[in-house]
């Protein structure tokens, strides 16, 4: 289990101080593969490296299993990074290394003799699907080859926890898939804790199971990522659910009133829901924005209806969808 | 100054002079160039790996007062004429050697002179390596020395040989005018028959011979650079 407890950074720089992370309380635990979302600059990157230490936290505790990293010893620590270890954007492999060498990297820092370390490497280059190329040179590789080189490098110590730094930002969608399925069998097989640092929604939603919302410095929402993404209540959150920005009252044409529906987790794919409302209570609803996903056969996201015809009518509505399971429905008068 | 500089006098005795003392200088040069280089590197790699790794974002960091010095020393060092220095350390090239001319004497200057460069040229190589590479070592736990040894040198070989190959051939340079000094080698060839008895031709060998082993050096360096470097290998 990892705790991460008052958690600040503050970096000096030529202009002054800037707070990168402000007061971050999380707990993430064993078996989670867990999403930290934000956007460019939110501080994801940060609180990833205050994880293992890369960075310095200013104030606060990151506990792993009960013990305050902060606190050890540089030897210390640096066996404990051989148990939370790391995957990142650009790979980073070793350029002038066959990845074989790669993935012995790790095992000859810590001081493994070299039979033993190419035995291992050999068998994870079989778990990365790569068993062919053992003598490659990263760069000869595909993008999406040397992430998988990378990650068989960062499962060579045996670690508990595997941190992945937008680990798939710099591979195309195709890739990416493939990748993040990669992340979820060795979390399934070898019971890994991952932490998923990312700015796309996509990623978190193929595989995380729990979600904290970066947004500048803070956590602004922290759950399911099912519960979040279906209704979420934050600002930072509403914006990366919404990415293009929904505005209901610019939105909305004159004369009508904005009605937001949240589907959460209902049942409800496939069935002509608006349709079906204007032949019950005959209410015309014209749909301004929608941003739904099917999560496990559920439906989960949210809808903004522009309802014409006054009080009257938008309370009919929103006494008829609320009637539907796992809906919500609620009158929007500020923009979301 | 280039009259008559075939006449047929001067051609027999150039080539006589060619077949008694060139085969002997071209050997001194490489002799004095090769020894000097080696021993430049031997002070100046580790120089250039503190210039890198002793900085405030380095992965060794070293107080800022100590830097502050070293990078003031090799400035100074580097500012000197060549000419100049290999006078001033006349003291301790007959500390070390027992001498300050002939061939051997004149390895100390050239050292004095080129460790300083070799520390720069280092220091730009070691540069290169990418700082996320550096960091991805510290995620898995690698001491400053690990980095230092399996990451920051390995990662920066390509750029190390041709750095090097810079250096010696600037070496192989220095080496011909330590021959003003008594210095051995193609140099004092040079300077002996072509300044002071104004035997044109025989320079003009020397010079002839100084550039083929230019070519030589950088050829072999740069085959060397471009087949070190793991980066260049196209995917298949």
């Amino acid at each position: 289990m990892i705790e991460i407890k008052n958690l600040y950074k503050t970096f000096q720089t030529g202009d002054g101080t800037v707070e990168a992370l402000k007061d971050i309380n999380l707990t993430i635990n064993d078996g989670d593969i867990y999403g930290i979302i934000g956007m460019s600059g939110a501080g994801k990157s940060t609180l990833v490296r205050c994880i293992n230490m890369l960075e310095r936290p200013t104030g606060g505790s990151v506990e792993i299993d009960g013990k305050d990293i902060g606190k050890l010893s540089d030897s210390e620590l640096r066996k404990v990074r051989r148990s939370v270890t790391m995957i990142f954007q650009g790979f980073n492999l070793l350029m002038q290394r066959t990845c074989l060498k790669n993935i012995c990297f790790p095992l000859e820092l810590a001081g493994i003799n070299k039979k033993d370390a190419k035995k291992r490497a050999l068998e994870l280059l079989e778990t990365v699907g790569l068993p062919d190329k053992a003598n490659a040179y990263p760069a000869q590789l595909s993008g999406g080859q040397q992430q998988r080189i990378a990650i068989a490098r960062a499962l060579a110590t045996n670690p508990k926890v595997l941190l992945c730094d937008e680990a798939t930002s710099a591979l195309d969608p195709k890739t990416t898939h493939a990748i993040l399925e990669l992340i979820c069998e060795i979390n399934e097989k070898l019971g890994i804790t991952v932490i998923i640092i990312t700015h796309q929604m996509s990623v978190v939603e193929a595989v995380c199971n729990r979600v904290a919302i970066l947004d500048n410095g803070s956590v602004a929402e922290e759950g399911e990522v099912g519960v979040i993404f279906s209704n979420p209540q934050s600002h930072a959150a509403k914006r990366l659910v919404f990415p293009d920005g929904v505005s209901s009252l610019s939105a909305a044409k004159p004369g009508e009133q904005s009605v937001r529906i949240v589907f959460n987790g209902a049942s409800a794919a496939g069935r002509p829901l608006i349709s079906q409302m204007a032949i019950d209570i005959g209410v015309a609803a014209n749909i301004l924005a929608a941003s739904t996903r099917t999560i496990g056969g559920k439906v989960y996201g949210s809808m903004l209806l522009g309802i014409a015809g006054g009080d009257e009518c938008v309370t009919k509505t929103i006494d008829y969808l609320r009637s539907v399971p796992d809906v919500i429905a609620e009158e929007v008068t500020e923009d979301v | 100054m280039f009259n008559n500089l075939f006449a047929p006098e001067a051609v027999s005795e150039a080539v006589e002079i060619l077949k008694t003392e060139f085969l002997m200088a071209t050997w001194e040069t490489l002799y004095i160039t090769v020894a000097a280089t080696v021993f430049s590197i031997i002070l100046g790699l580790p120089l250039g790996i503190l210039l890198v790794a002793g900085e405030k974002n380095g992965v060794f960091p070293l107080p800022k007062g100590l830097m502050h010095a070293l990078g003031i020393i090799i400035n100074l060092l580097r500012s000197v004429p060549f000419l100049i220095l290999m006078i001033m350390v006349f003291p301790l090239t007959r500390l070390i050697i027992g001498t300050t001319v002939g061939t051997t004497a004149s390895i100390v200057p050239l050292v004095i002179a080129a460790f300083p460069f070799v520390a720069r040229l280092a220091e730009s190589s070691l540069r290169e390596v990418n700082p996320n590479i550096i960091e991805a070592a510290q995620s898995m736990g690698a001491t400053p020395f690990q980095i230092i040894v399996k990451v920051m040198i390995p990662e920066s070989v390509p750029s190390l040989i041709s750095n090097m190959t810079i250096a010696i051939t600037t070496i192989l340079g220095y080496s011909a005018m330590s021959g003003i000094i008594g210095g051995g080698g193609l140099g004092k060839i040079a300077i002996n028959y072509g300044y002071y008895r104004y035997k044109y031709l025989v320079m003009l060998a020397a010079v002839i011979i100084l550039i083929v082993m230019v070519q030589i050096f950088q050829s072999v360096g740069t085959h060397l650079a471009t087949k070190s470097d793991k980066r260049l290998k196209g995917r298949e």
